[in-house]
């Protein structure tokens, strides 16, 4: 179980993560929404021990990340950044293969081969698995990173908008990836996502953050309607329930 | 071509470059002058990995293919060194005249150097490559100026004997040193062999790296230190050779496109040794001896580094 207790985090003298205290809830989606520079890569950074608070902690079963062993850590939780650059020319295939280096440290077994077989399969890559990172399309690089993570198969897995170049069709795919990560196999997955209708169908709760602070926290069906969302992102959106679904009517909403 | 090969070709490249050198031409008794030059050989092999393997660390830990440890100023570190203890101890002083403790003054200076510029430098995030690149050419210069200045105050003959130590050669090598200096890389690279792994990881860049389980700062610190030391260690055995590490570095890559340090390192490495034996084979018999190994080095890696800047900075813009 992850749980946030007190983090701030300052960049100067201004607060970018203030005082932020969350439960993430085991084997459910948990989606982080809210305006850009709200804070939200910046607390998945903290989590995933990329940046050091300044104060407050984060507990992985009741321990300090910092505490963590590395290796250990990296098999129980996983992050994707919201870009990623590489500085090496690498296949799809051998990016991927990197996502089992906690277990193999570089040495595959037919296991490690297989996860990497599954996790190319997933992301609908296997055709040019072999093609190099530089050859492909934003969403195709996009996938092989996803992919990556997938291999790595943590208990916890963070995503900073994984949607990012991505069209509708992969969108919802990789969506559905991740609730049978979570239904199926027990996963717990933490992503953020700006698309607050993708929030709305699949997760269970959501996080929203404005200004560095949480101002809503709370089961998914609490935070999608009109008069929270205006409290998050100071707009008027008329929700409408399609299929069972509430779906958020933004696009020519006023503020 | 596969890699395997390519390192194959570069074997047996640098194997032709070392018998050249030992046999052709021996004039004079054959058991005076074969045993000399192989021990030559000796040094530039050691010097030609120790420099190959630092840099490429180096710069996997650093995220960069511009600086280099010597780039970045550890080599006017060895100049401040060795200038300091003529000016204060003198050329007749036990720091001197005994190889190892110079050596080992040598060693400790240089990575605290590089420790404590790494703390300002790196550290802090994305500084700008550009930026760091100034700074430690202003580093660079200063450190040199420094070294002027003393080398003024001291005492003639003193300044010629710390002029020739100062020097890069291949000819005048400290055989001393030799031995402890093989030591040192054989255990540089018997604990290069167990993180080959994470420095592959490594070269996915910091994030990833902290993801997939590395000790990112400790690994950095460890290599930093390693690098440094490996650094040193060529230095006091034939001098510095600042631009040396970023030629053979970079051939490497460009020669070798993938991301596994195990190739890259070995590719560098029999690189430097066709650079250096096949060099200095170029200066004895061609040149007769009227220019130094160093000198072409330094000339043609200078020109290189300017290249790779323009290249870097056409891409960037
Ligand atoms: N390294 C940094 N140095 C200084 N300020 C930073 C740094 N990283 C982030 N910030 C600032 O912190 C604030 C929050 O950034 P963060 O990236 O966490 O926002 P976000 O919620 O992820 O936004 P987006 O939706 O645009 O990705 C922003 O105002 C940003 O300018
Ligand atoms: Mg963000």
């Amino acid at each position: 179980m992850i749980e946030i207790k007190g983090l701030t985090k300052r960049f100067g003298n201004k607060p970018v993560v203030e005082d932020v205290s969350i439960k993430i809830q085991p084997g459910a989606i948990t989606s982080f929404i809210g305006p850009n520079g709200a804070g939200k890569s910046t607390l998945l950074s903290m989590v995933s021990r990329l940046l050091d608070a300044d104060t407050g902690e984060v507990l992985l079963d009741k321990n300090d990340v910092k505490k963590w062993k590395s290796d250990e850590f990296a098999k129980r939780v996983s992050i994707l950044k919201q870009a990623n650059f590489l500085n090496v020319r690498l296949t799809i295939r051998e990016l991927v293969s990197f996502g089992r280096y906690p277990y193999s440290k570089g040495r595959l077994t037919i296991e490690d081969e297989q996860s990497v077989d599954q996790a190319i399969e997933y992301m609908n890559l296997t055709d040019m698995q072999d093609k190099f990172l530089d050859e492909l399309s934003g969403g195709q690089k996009q996938r092989a990173f996803i992919a990556m993570v997938i291999a790595q198969d943590t208990e916890y897995i963070l995503l900073d908008e994984p949607l990012n170049n991505l069209d509708m069709k992969h969108s919802v795919q990789i969506m559905k990836i991740l609730r049978k990560l979570v239904d199926d196999l027990g996963k717990t997955v933490v992503i953020v996502l700006h698309d607050i209708n993708f929030a709305s169908v699949y997760s269970d709760n959501i996080v929203a953050l404005k200004n560095g602070r949480v101002v809503k926290d709370g089961p998914t069906n609490e935070i999608i309607n009109s008069e929270a969302l205006r409290e998050i992102y100071d707009m008027n959106i008329p929700v409408q329930e399609q299929n069972g679904c509430r779906i958020c009517v933004y696009f020519n909403s006023h503020s | 071509m596969r890699n395997s090969t390519k390192l194959i070709i570069l074997t047996v490249v640098a194997i032709i470059c070392i018998l050249l050198y030992g046999f052709y031409d021996i004039k004079g008794g054959f058991d005076y002058a074969f045993p000399r030059r192989m021990m030559r050989v000796g040094a530039m092999v050691i010097t030609g990995f120790a420099i190959a393997y630092s840099t490429v660390v180096f710069q996997t830990i650093t995220h960069n293919r511009i600086l280099t440890p010597s780039v970045m100023g550890l080599d006017s570190m060895f100049e401040v060194v060795q200038t300091l203890i003529f000016f204060f101890a003198g050329s007749i002083s036990i720091w001197v005249v005994n190889q190892y403790l110079n050596f080992a003054a040598s060693i400790v200076a240089m990575v605290l150097f590089a420790l404590i510029l790494y703390r300002f430098l790196f550290r802090a995030d994305k500084h700008p490559i550009y930026l760091l690149l100034l700074i430690g050419m202003i580093l660079g210069t200063f450190l040199g100026s420094l070294v002027s200045f003393l080398q003024v105050l001291i005492d003639p003959v003193e300044y010629l004997s710390l002029q020739s130590r100062l020097f890069a050669s291949f000819t005048n090598i400290k055989v001393e040193l030799l031995y402890i200096s093989i030591g040192i890389l054989l255990l540089a690279f018997a604990y290069g062999y167990r993180i080959m792994g994470q420095l592959d990881v490594m070269s996915l860049g910091r994030e990833n790296a902290i993801n997939l389980g590395i000790n990112y700062d400790r690994l950095v610190l460890n290599v930093l230190i390693l690098s440094s030391v490996l650094i040193a260690t060529s230095t006091a055995l034939v001098g510095p050779i600042t631009f040396f590490g970023l030629i053979v570095a970079n051939l490497s890559y460009q020669f070798l496109v993938t991301y596994k340090h195990s190739v890259l390192i070995l590719g560098a490495g029999l690189i430097s040794v066709i650079a250096l034996v096949g060099g200095q084979f170029i200066v004895e018999h061609i040149f007769e001896m009227n220019t130094t190994l160093s000198v072409i080095i330094n000339f043609v890696g200078g020109i290189y580094f300017i290249y790779l800047l323009l290249k870097e900075s056409r891409a960037a813009g």
